[in-house]
């Protein structure tokens, strides 16, 4: 009997904690219209917050409170209101997912930078040590008191929604925008009023929760998938509903919590460890609900997208794999061993990268396991007999794409953020689940064995990385087959508009179904060729994060997108571990990037390929860019140069100078003079780059690299660009996009607009 | 002779809203049928019953006799159903040619480029065949959609509002189309606010207000019906 109260209190503590978190969330949802992912980190952030000034400045509780959730949360709040989302309220739901995603990826890099795991002083509940007596168990206050939190925001929502001005104003933006705002409402004061009520709610839980399971930074911002499991239940939509399901999660942690301490609880089923089981409970809960949640409906006038999707080109398509290859052939044989291995993490995270391209890219669905499919990729290679047969990897691919599409089905039926939410409660419980299995990763590590191919040895890195390079182009090649056939154009027409699809007869389960089977054989490459000792932390939820952030701002349409931003993500690991100052901004720096998306939904990689374009069209600027190429080769090989100073002039050649060519070959007198002066100190100090840069090591390197490249490129433009007579040219534009400004100038006197 | 689609005592109801109560309608083959009627009065609900989206609540659709309540919308286009939409929902980052090519791949027709450019011949849309759909105006906008339907070879054919956003000389092409269509054995649904277009093209109308037809016949008897005229036509006059 005692212990039924003891672990009772444990539940409803434990759920009145989720409760708070979720009606955060769900009070955000109904108002602004976005699910925020990062709301859990919202409460880490503030927990970590608390700790600092209550327990390293020793402020006094009260004050500390006042401090975090009276002013640093709903700061925050507002701040990622007007900042981060209120340019993309007329963006798709994938892209505003993702920019949550963002600041999810974001506040846990900021976090463990601030707050590295070292040496921490103990996070200590309110009044700890004091004890209050519930029919005969011992209850500490902090659970006391998150009890009557939970009660007190309650009826404060009840309040707030019913009784006060604001509070009707909600209900009221929620039940009809627009009319709403033609009543007077304020429907951005109003979203911005609940971001900061919200982030407050995440922070209070935030807080309540560390007293309980300590400071750690992704435990704590996933705990609060915990509180999404209760906003489903509640459909986003009912505050009473979303307290219950908090409730009942809350309970249902502690009687398995319980059960496990008795005898008759079995410690293994089917030789499976239960250990993890507890710990999955609201991702289980999570994952059920979402199943059970009826089939999206087809409804018209969605989002309209902003994105365009060009068609690859074949000749493009081959140039770049050749290029690939026989760069890759040329690059690492001129690379030390150690940073060969860097290439290869960074051609695996491209891999990694381009399985969603096919997905997110073509089909417009959002998946947060990306890796998990690469894990099962690397766990199934290491188990397969064969010991790295051709076969064993076709066999491994094959099944993958099965678990895919099986995993995918049910989770099918939904839409936008509910079936994101499925993908990320997949890639958790796999986690949980399946690798902390003894008999999956022995010891915590699987070895998976090189391939074998006859006469070539790929437990070598240079074979590996050449390899690797070359299974990029190939499934690239694959992909641009894809693009260009009837599935593909399928694909792209399911993103534009399902409900046109459907009446025109198109399987939109099978579709979809057939999008995450060929993503997921992708994504198991990136695990199965990825030879060595893995680990299941290689595979983790938080770990595929910045993969889709990084696969959606380099542009996830196209291929060569996803390549740069594998490359992107590979010189992370690369600048991580050898400049450690470094490594903090760059932890930071896909949260970041993710946020930059609102003005450029095609992705980084389109704009290059829009700078690139007037050279290819332009036969002497290319074969001046050939040769230049040519000639820092010879140079190369005859040891005038050394390899990274051939590399950083390959950099400032092809990036800063070639896209000014076409644009230089039309300039004249000081200017060009002035240009040419630029590009030839540019390349001069990216030639002889290693005696200049002697003692600064490979991060350093980078990034005077990247430095080089874009104050050579900028200073091009800024001289040969010819002010642009805008201003002046015509009173009146509308429409007249088509036009260059001379010939805008010229009609304007024509018809005497203008003197 | 016996009507392609035949809806009876069709019903549908949205929470305390009946969008649509007892609607009875044949269509004929060989024939172009309107459907008039005043905003919000349920003529995209009845196309989104016969076409799948929506189940009603009572009542059942016949197509050759046959009931399909049940049968799931992306199974409609293959016995004969196609349509377009009053808002549009082109693939909008697809190409003109694009969208028509895959619906003309989700019919399985044998050779599904030579049925895309074709339909875009029939649409004038030829010249705009490489432009992203989501760059095109509103009137070249609604006649893709009408290509895009016709890929599919429908035998019934559901249009909303597929004149609004065309210029006069494009409504009178387009009413032109209709009766080549007609001529081809479809059957043509018309739902359209522009009442010269629908006087000169229907054999049948019905008229629609609020969920219940009011009215069925001839172009002819429907401008000299008085109720008509009293609930809509009237202030056309």
């Amino acid at each position: 009997m005692q212990q039924l109260v003891a672990y009772t209190v444990i539940g409803l503590t434990t759920g009145a904690i989720y409760a708070l978190a979720s009606s955060g969330l769900v009070v955000t949802y109904v108002t602004s219209g976005v699910f925020n992912i990062a709301h859990g980190a919202i409460g880490m952030i503030a927990a970590f917050s608390y700790w600092q000034v209550r327990f390293e400045w020793g402020w006094s509780a009260p004050i500390a409170l006042i401090a975090i959730l009276g002013v640093l949360c709903p700061t925050l709040g507002l701040v990622i209101d007007r900042v981060a989302l209120r340019g993309l309220a007329q963006a798709t739901e994938v892209t505003r997912l993702t920019a949550t995603v963002a600041l999810m990826a974001a506040f846990i890099g900021i976090a463990t930078w601030i707050w590295p795991p070292e040496n921490r002083q103990p996070f200590r509940g309110f009044f700890d040590g004091n004890n209050v007596s519930v029919l005969g168990v011992n209850v500490g206050w902090n659970k006391i008191i998150a009890l009557i939190a939970a009660v007190v925001v309650a009826g404060g929502l009840r309040i707030l929604l019913y009784k006060t001005r604001l509070g009707i104003q909600m209900r009221a933006v929620v039940d009809d925008r627009s009319l709403a705002e033609l009543n007077g409402a304020r429907p951005a004061r109003i979203a911005s009023a609940s971001w900061a009520l919200g982030a407050s709610l995440a922070g209070l839980a935030g807080i309540l929760l560390a007293a309980e399971v300590q400071l750690n930074v992704v435990p704590l911002t996933l705990l609060v998938i915990n509180a999404y499991a209760a906003a489903i239940f509640g459909r986003l939509k009912s505050l009473p509903l979303t307290f219950l399901g908090a409730m009942a999660l809350g309970l249902t942690e502690a009687y398995l919590l319980w059960g496990q301490g008795q005898s008759w609880f079995p410690e293994t089923i089917g030789g499976f460890s239960t250990s993890g089981l507890r710990q999955a409970t609201p991702t289980i809960f999570l994952f059920l609900l979402l199943m059970l949640l009826p089939q999206a409906k087809l409804r018209a006038g969605a989002a309209r997208v902003r994105e365009r999707s060009a068609i690859p080109q074949w000749n493009t398509a081959i140039l770049g794999a050749a290029v690939l290859v026989i760069g890759s052939i040329a690059v690492t044989g001129m690379m030390t061993r150690s940073n060969t291995i860097y290439l290869i993490q960074a051609l695996i995270m491209a891999l990694a990268v381009v399985s969603l391209v096919p997905l997110t890219g073509y089909a417009g669905l959002v998946s947060l396991a990306p890796l998990t499919f690469a894990g099962i990729g690397a766990v199934l290679m290491s188990k397969m007999p064969g010991d790295g047969n051709v076969v064993s990897l076709i066999a491994v691919v094959v099944v993958v794409a099965l678990i895919g599409a099986v995993v995918a089905l049910p989770a099918l039926r939904l839409e936008g953020i509910y079936l994101a939410l499925a993908t990320g409660a997949f890639a958790l419980l796999v986690s949980i689940l399946v690798f902390n299995q003894g008999k999956i990763f022995s010891n915590g590590v699987a070895e998976v064995p090189p391939l074998r191919i006859p006469g070539v040895d790929l437990s070598q890195p240079r074979p590996k990385a050449i390899f690797l390079s070359v299974a990029f182009a190939v499934v690239g090649l694959l992909l641009v087959a894809l693009r260009r056939s009837s599935l593909g154009r399928q694909f792209v027409a399911m993103k534009d508009s399902p409900l046109a699809g459907a009446t025109l007869g198109m399987n939109l389960v099978r579709t979809k179904a057939l999008a995450f089977a060929m993503s997921a054989a992708i994504a198991s490459l990136a695990g199965a060729l990825d030879a060595g000792k893995v680990a299941p932390d290689n595979y983790t939820f938080d770990r595929s994060l910045p993969i889709l952030l990084l696969a959606i701002v380099s542009g996830v349409g196209s291929i060569g997108g996803a390549f740069f931003g594998g490359m992107l993500l590979g010189s992370n690991t690369v600048l991580a571990s050898i400049v450690p100052s470094v490594s903090k901004i760059t932890q930071v720096m896909p949260g970041l990037i993710g946020l930059s998306m609102g003005r450029n939904p095609n992705g980084t990689a389109s704009q290059i390929a829009t700078g690139f374009r007037p050279v290819t069209s332009h036969p002497q600027s290319l074969l001046t860019a050939l040769s230049g190429i040519g000639a820092l080769w010879l140079l190369t090989s005859v040891d005038i140069i050394s390899h990274w100073g051939f590399f950083a002039a390959l950099v400032i050649w092809g990036l800063g100078i070639v896209p000014n060519l076409p644009a230089l070959a039309v300039t004249s007198g000081r200017s060009r003079v002035f240009c040419l002066l630029i590009a030839a100190v540019g390349m001069g100090i990216a030639a002889f780059f290693d005696d200049i840069f002697d003692a600064v090591p490979t991060g350093g390197r980078l990034l005077a690299i990247i430095v080089l490249f874009v104050v050579v490129g900028n200073a091009i433009r800024r001289v040969h660009t010819p002010v642009a007579p805008t201003s002046k040219s015509s009173p009146d534009l509308m429409g007249l996009t088509g036009f260059t400004p001379e010939e805008l100038s010229q009609s304007d006197r024509a018809i005497k607009v203008v003197p | 002779m016996t009507a392609l689609l035949e809806v009876r005592s069709v019903a549908v109801r949205f929470g305390g809203v009946m969008a649509l109560s007892g609607v009875d309608l044949d269509v004929q083959k060989d024939s172009i049928t309107g459907l008039i009627g005043p905003n919000g009065a349920g003529k995209t609900t009845l196309f989104n019953v016969i076409c799948g989206i929506r189940q009603p609540t009572t009542g059942v659709v016949l197509l050759d006799n046959e009931e399909i309540n049940g049968v799931p919308t992306q199974k409609r286009s293959a016995m004969g159903i196609g349509r377009t939409f009053q808002r549009l929902e082109l693939f909008t980052t697809l190409s003109v040619f694009d969208n028509v090519l895959v619906a003309a791949e989700l019919a399985r027709v044998s050779n599904p480029h030579a049925v895309a450019r074709e339909q875009i011949e029939l649409l004038g849309l030829t010249d705009r065949a490489d432009t992203i759909a989501g760059e095109l105006p509103t009137g070249s906008a609604r006649l893709l959609e009408v290509a895009r339907a016709l890929a599919g070879r429908p035998r019934l054919l559901l249009l909303d509002e597929p004149a609004s956003g065309l210029d006069d000389v494009e409504t009178q092409q387009l009413g032109v189309l209709l009766q080549q269509l007609k001529s081809l054995g479809i059957a043509v649904m018309l739902v359209e606010h522009d009442m010269s277009l629908i006087m000169k093209v229907c054999d049948q109308i019905h008229v629609l207000d609020l969920g219940n037809v009011i009215a069925s016949g001839t172009p002819e008897q429907i401008q000299h019906n008085p109720s008509v005229i009293d609930a809509y036509l009237g202030a056309v006059r």
